[in-house]
């Protein structure tokens, strides 16, 4: 693959993250009044991550066969340290480690 | 209110970008490990890693560089895919007190990441600057870390451990989004609804043609607008500060 061409791509690829990131923040000063803007900004994290997650979770440990079920495994695991108030990494390394030993086990 | 003791530290950034950064190290690796099967030196990972900091962005940008795809194709990728950082910032620039010079805004923005922003937009009232610095460092070195030993280590994993690791960044979203449906009003709603709505575009075939960074904001949008229509805020605790 050409190096030239790859470095080039990557830089176009920065730029524009950068970019999305910028402009709001630099440009925009003003603070938002309206209750119901407010809001909708509020709720906004929260419906991305979830908007992400589901249902693409369930697709996410791979494309063998029993996939799908590990995935499921990792999902409630996850489910169940969040609910019981487990760190961003406690439930990630649970996850992973209940694929993984899911991975092993489902045939 | 604007007592001193009540100011968010250095080190209190730095303990809330543990967890993220740690995270990043095994989301990033994988990342890496994916980059170095579909031929990508392992420095250019790194290179993709320090430059972008977004997992979904990065991961189309790499399957478009390996496919050889144009400029054109990875510009429109990125403006979709990355658009929900647009928001993010907005929600952000809400939320910086005044020890936020222009410069600092310029510099910050790089770093605006799902994780980040979610944890400094969820902190109660204004946050500062050092607050900020604290918070970004421990992720981007992460971020870095993990891609290249990913890369390094490359497909020698086995199947089973990168299999496993490909879930890491999903189960964190979900550990960022439970507690506050717990215990904050809404946002279960605002979760359930973009859940399903985006179940909904994923499955339904009409939407096959849609990218998925066009679904996530669609979802994310109505979601939010949905709720709060239904759940909407005191914003007295907003002002508080300032």
């Amino acid at each position: 693959m050409d190096l030239g061409r790859m470095t080039l791509m990557i830089l176009v690829m920065a730029g524009i993250t950068y970019v999305i990131r910028m402009i709001p923040l630099v440009f925009f000063r003003k603070k938002i009044h309206s209750k119901y803007i407010l809001s909708v900004l509020y709720y906004i994290p929260y419906a991305v991550l979830s908007a992400m997650t589901f249902p693409y979770i369930l697709y996410s440990t791979g494309n063998t066969p029993q996939s799908f079920y590990t995935a499921i495994i990792g999902t409630v695991v996850a489910i169940i340290a969040s609910i019981s108030k487990r760190s961003l990494l406690t439930v990630a390394i649970l996850s992973c480690l209940a694929v993984l030993i899911a991975s092993f086990i489902i045939v | 209110m604007s007592n001193e003791k009540l100011k968010l530290k250095f080190k209190n950034g730095i303990k809330d970008g543990l967890p993220i950064g740690l995270g990043y190290l095994s989301v990033s690796f994988a990342f890496g490990v994916q980059a170095s099967i579909l031929g990508i030196p392992a420095f250019m990972s790194l290179f993709i890693s320090m430059t972008n900091l977004t997992s979904a962005g990065q991961l189309a940008g790499l399957t478009i560089i390996a496919g050889l795809g144009t400029i054109l194709e990875m510009v429109l990728a990125q403006l979709v895919i990355n658009a929900r950082y647009f928001l993010m910032s907005l929600t952000l620039s809400q939320k910086l007190d005044n020890s936020f010079s222009t410069k600092n805004r310029f510099f910050f923005s790089a770093f605006i990441t799902d994780e980040i922003f979610a944890i400094a937009s969820a902190k109660h009232g204004l946050i500062n600057k050092k607050y900020f610095y604290g918070l970004i460092i421990l992720p981007y070195v992460g971020w870095s870390l993990g891609t290249i030993l990913g890369a390094l280590a490359g497909s020698q994993l086995p199947l089973q451990i990168t299999n496993a690791l490909g879930i890491a960044l999903y189960a964190m979203f979900i550990a960022i989004i439970i507690p506050p449906s717990i215990s904050l009003k809404g946002v279960l709603p605002a979760v359930l609804i973009a859940a399903g709505l985006s179940c909904a575009m994923y499955y339904i075939p009409i939407f096959d043609g849609l990218n998925n960074g066009f679904k996530y904001i669609i979802c994310a949008v109505l979601s939010a607008l949905i709720t709060a229509y239904f759940f909407p805020i005191d914003n007295k605790e907003e002002q508080d500060e300032n």
